[in-house]
């Protein structure tokens, strides 16, 4: 039942007085009007703006989010209104569907916002009006062609565990991948561009020898011509064959348009070869010659353009079809005019109807050579008529496969913006996702200021408290708590890398968490600790780090984790007021008695403040 | 009366073809008395007449119902079987201008005695339902026709399966009921007396009373 005629079932309600007089039997009893409320307004506000409607409006759909207990959730008793943190653009269509009954969608909106805020309210996207509807479902379909799209993207991220024929052939079809296969996609190029300049050039007369007759050049130059070309078959070859070992289906690969035009680019020069010797079909072997100018077209595989144009014809081959079809009719009409019409001049070029066809073609494409002409006057006004007609016949289909080659080029051009913005954007997203785990490398001493609280001096305490908002904090624990619990601790990925290398330098045991207290090597490599005691300068080549500060002097679960310096070089933890420590200070507050102020720590700025930690923010 | 504007009968077309710019220029503008001309005529509330025009003003923009509309709204309501022929003998009862449309005023008032009248209102306004011609007694073949209408409601599956005999048997019945002097024809008088000595029938008349 539509929500508008809800409104008029008191009146379908009332009109069943009809039926009352005539019925036999009693009727049942009537629901019990819960509570009638009069109709009441309520306000929805959607991010400041306000909407008001009757409540009744609302229940017309009880399915929905607004019509159903599910917007209680969002009720505010101070403001007495219904508050929804959403787009108050979009949500004026959902409220008129409420109103109205249908549901529309706006034109101007994105497809996926308006998506999103149809699923938050609860309405399916299948009662939008027919007025809409069309529209709705294209858009929808051109975003998940995108989204593929960019699906099929992830599919060029390399495999691993690939075979030797897998990896060539993907190097053969994407050379971009790798270093060696753009050198063999140019070699290769080369190669094309020299045999077909080699194949031209060979024509041409150079120069004339004693006996004055001019020869061309292939004549005169017979050997080196044949070295030029037998290298380029032989490269061809080369390629041809690396291509059909690695082409995954052989029997599809030899099949391809390309491979035809491998194999037709390099079989005369093989025929040739064998064919040299007889006489008779040296005629025929020069024929095949022709067939080397089908070279050039293995430059399709360096051009996108070219496969574009290739495709676009594929794909208006019926506006090519009808095109040829009209073409040919116009000629053979125009063609037995003429020919008639020319048939009483004297000496008249038209001699048959077929020899009228080059005329009839000559004119309507508007080449006009000249070289047959009628004479009559009838003759005349037929080929007028004849080549305004052409103009006509060829400039229909045109606009057609012009159109088409556009939309397929832009398409292709869309295709590889968004390819190379989606690289930025990943790496841009890598960044960021950098900087949030950095940040919380940072606040994890931020974390430890805050315990360390009461034992900062209160000037420092403005120092420590960093300007990390609520949200991060918490977020910053939570990971706290899945280090404690896995008893294992977030380091950043240089520090990772390199505590492969010190793990070798040192004779530090493996990485141990945390709180060990043992004396020793505390077990990472950043042991700042023992080397306190030991070797204070060797802290320097400690890698950047976080260490739970082992308490060993009774400093009861205080971890301070300390970020080394990042450099390993020595000069920067002589300046560590140079270092871009963020908080660096604060950390010290732990009040470690005068035996940990190492003599090696001379070197290091005094006081509280750098006692048993360096801590340089990674950043 | 303040009646603005003309009355005109305007069916909505779905042939395109029709739609031409005339069209446009002879939508319906009708406006209804005014809200407190109507509170005396009635007996509905302000409020109650403001929530029964705001229904009606959604459903009929242009201010008044004509047949289709009124039956495309009916059947709504009863999507198993044909509603068709039942809201056209409701429409003809409040239509009472007989003009071929049902304007904001006609409803209200027609609902006003349906849900606020006495009694004998109701069941006037019953009998002039049930009298097609409006000649002032009920024959055969109207009540025969109106209890087909009712029985088009059901539809085709329903439990028992209704014979085709079921609407003539019921009509009899009613003939029976209602027919005092065997004349053939149920006067008002009749119709009223009868229906007030049957309880069931007194009690259903108000069941609907609060409707609105």
């Amino acid at each position: 039942m539509a929500a508008g005629v809800a409104a008029w079932l008191p009146f379908a309600r009332a009109a069943a007085i009809g039926w009352m007089p005539v019925a036999n039997l009693p009727m049942p009893v009537a629901p019990a009007e819960k509570n009638k409320r009069q109709d009441e307004m309520i306000i929805l506000n959607v991010s400041g703006r306000r909407f008001e409607t009757w409540r009744n409006t609302l229940d017309r759909y009880p399915d929905t989010l607004l019509g159903s207990s599910e917007k209680e959730f969002f009720y505010n008793e101070d403001t007495k209104e219904y508050f929804f943190d959403r787009d108050p653009d979009v949500f004026r269509s959902v409220l008129n569907f409420y109103r109205t009954g249908k549901l529309h969608y706006p034109r101007y909106e994105c497809i996926s916002s308006y998506d999103e805020e149809l699923a938050f309210f609860g309405i399916i996207s299948e009662i939008i009006g027919d007025c809409c509807y069309e529209e709705y479902k294209d858009r929808k379909r051109e975003n998940a062609e995108r989204l593929m799209d960019d699906q099929e993207d992830n599919k060029d991220a390399k495999p691993p565990n690939m075979t030797f024929r897998e990896a060539m052939w993907r190097a053969f079809e994407n050379p971009h991948t790798s270093t060696m296969a753009l050198v063999f996609y140019y070699v290769t190029g080369f190669f094309i561009a020299v045999s077909v300049i080699t194949n031209v050039v060979e024509t041409v007369p150079c120069g004339s020898s004693p006996n004055q007759k001019e020869v061309p050049c292939g004549e005169r130059y017979t050997v080196a011509f044949f070295c030029m070309d037998t290298a380029c078959v032989m490269i061809f070859t080369v390629e041809y064959l690396m291509r059909l070992f690695a082409a995954p289906s052989r029997y599809r690969f030899m099949r391809s348009v390309m491979s035809i035009i491998d194999v037709v680019a390099i079989l005369p020069y093989y025929i040739g070869l064998v064919m040299t010797d007889n006489e008779d079909v040296s005629g025929a072997f020069v024929t095949l010659r022709v067939f080397r100018v089908f070279r050039i077209f293995k430059f399709s595989r360096h051009s996108q353009g070219l496969r574009i144009l290739g495709y676009t014809l594929k794909s208006c081959a019926s506006e090519l079809g009808f095109l040829l079809f009209s073409l040919t009719m116009a000629i053979i009409i125009f063609a037995t005019v003429m020919f008639y019409a020319e048939k009483g001049s004297s000496s008249s070029k038209f001699t048959s109807i077929p020899a009228s066809f080059w005329y009839t073609i000559v004119t309507m494409t508007t080449l006009g050579y000249g070289d047959m002409v009628p004479k009559t006057i009838a003759g005349k006004i037929f080929g007028s008529i004849c080549s305004l007609s052409g103009v006509l016949v060829i400039a229909l289909p045109v606009p057609v496969i012009v159109s088409n080659f556009s939309r397929i080029y832009h398409q292709n051009q869309r295709t590889d913006k968004r390819r190379a913005q989606k690289k930025a954007r990943l790496a841009r997203i890598r960044i960021a996702k950098q900087g949030t785990s950095n940040a919380f490398l940072d606040s994890k001493k931020n974390g430890l200021f805050n315990e360390a609280l009461e034992f900062t001096s209160p000037e420092e305490e403005q120092h420590l408290r960093k300007t990390t908002s609520l949200l991060e904090n918490q977020h910053h624990h939570l990971l706290h708590c899945l280090e404690k619990t896995t008893n294992h601790e977030f380091v950043d990925e240089q520090y990772y890398q390199q505590s492969y290398l010190e793990a070798g330098l040192q004779t530090y045991p493996s990485r141990s968490p945390s709180l060990s207290s043992r004396d020793g090597a505390t077990g990472t490599c950043c042991t700042r600790r023992s080397k306190n005691r030991h070797a204070p300068l060797q802290n320097a080549s400690g890698p950047p780090h976080m260490e739970p500060l082992t308490h060993q002097r009774g400093l009861q679960e205080l971890s301070t984790i300390h970020i080394l310096p990042l450099s390993t070089s020595r000069s920067s933890l002589n300046e560590p007021a140079s270092l871009n420590c963020r908080i660096t200070t604060a950390i010290i507050s732990i009040p470690t008695p005068p035996e940990t102020t190492p003599e090696g720590d001379a070197h290091l700025p005094t006081g509280p403040a750098h006692q048993n930690v360096v801590k340089v923010s990674a950043l | 009366s303040e009646h603005t504007g003309r009355l005109h009968s305007h069916s909505p077309s779905w042939d395109f073809s029709s739609i031409t710019d005339e069209d446009e220029l002879s939508a319906v503008r009708y406006r209804p008395e005014r809200l407190d001309h109507l509170e005396q005529k009635t007996n509905f509330s302000k409020k109650e007449l403001q929530v029964l025009y705001r229904g009606f003003k959604n459903e009929c923009p242009s201010g008044v119902v004509n047949e289709e509309t009124f039956k495309s709204i009916y059947s709504q309501f009863f999507p198993h079987g044909d509603s068709s022929m039942y809201a056209h003998f409701l429409f003809e009862a409040f239509d009472t201008r007989n003009n071929g449309s049902v304007s904001f005023e006609d409803f209200v008032v027609s609902l006003s005695i349906i849900l606020r009248g006495s009694i004998t209102d109701k069941l006037n306004w019953a009998f002039n339902l049930y009298d097609l011609n409006k000649d002032g007694c009920i024959t055969r073949e109207e009540m025969t026709d109106i209890m087909h209408s009712i029985y088009d409601m059901m539809g085709k599956y329903t439990y028992p399966c209704i014979g085709d005999n079921a609407p003539m048997e019921h009509v009899d019945n009613f003939f029976q009921k209602m027919d005092k002097n065997n004349d053939g024809v149920v006067t008002i008088e009749e119709f009223l007396e009868t229906c007030q000595r049957d309880e069931s029938i007194m009690q259903s008349m108000h069941m609907f009373d609060s409707v609105i």
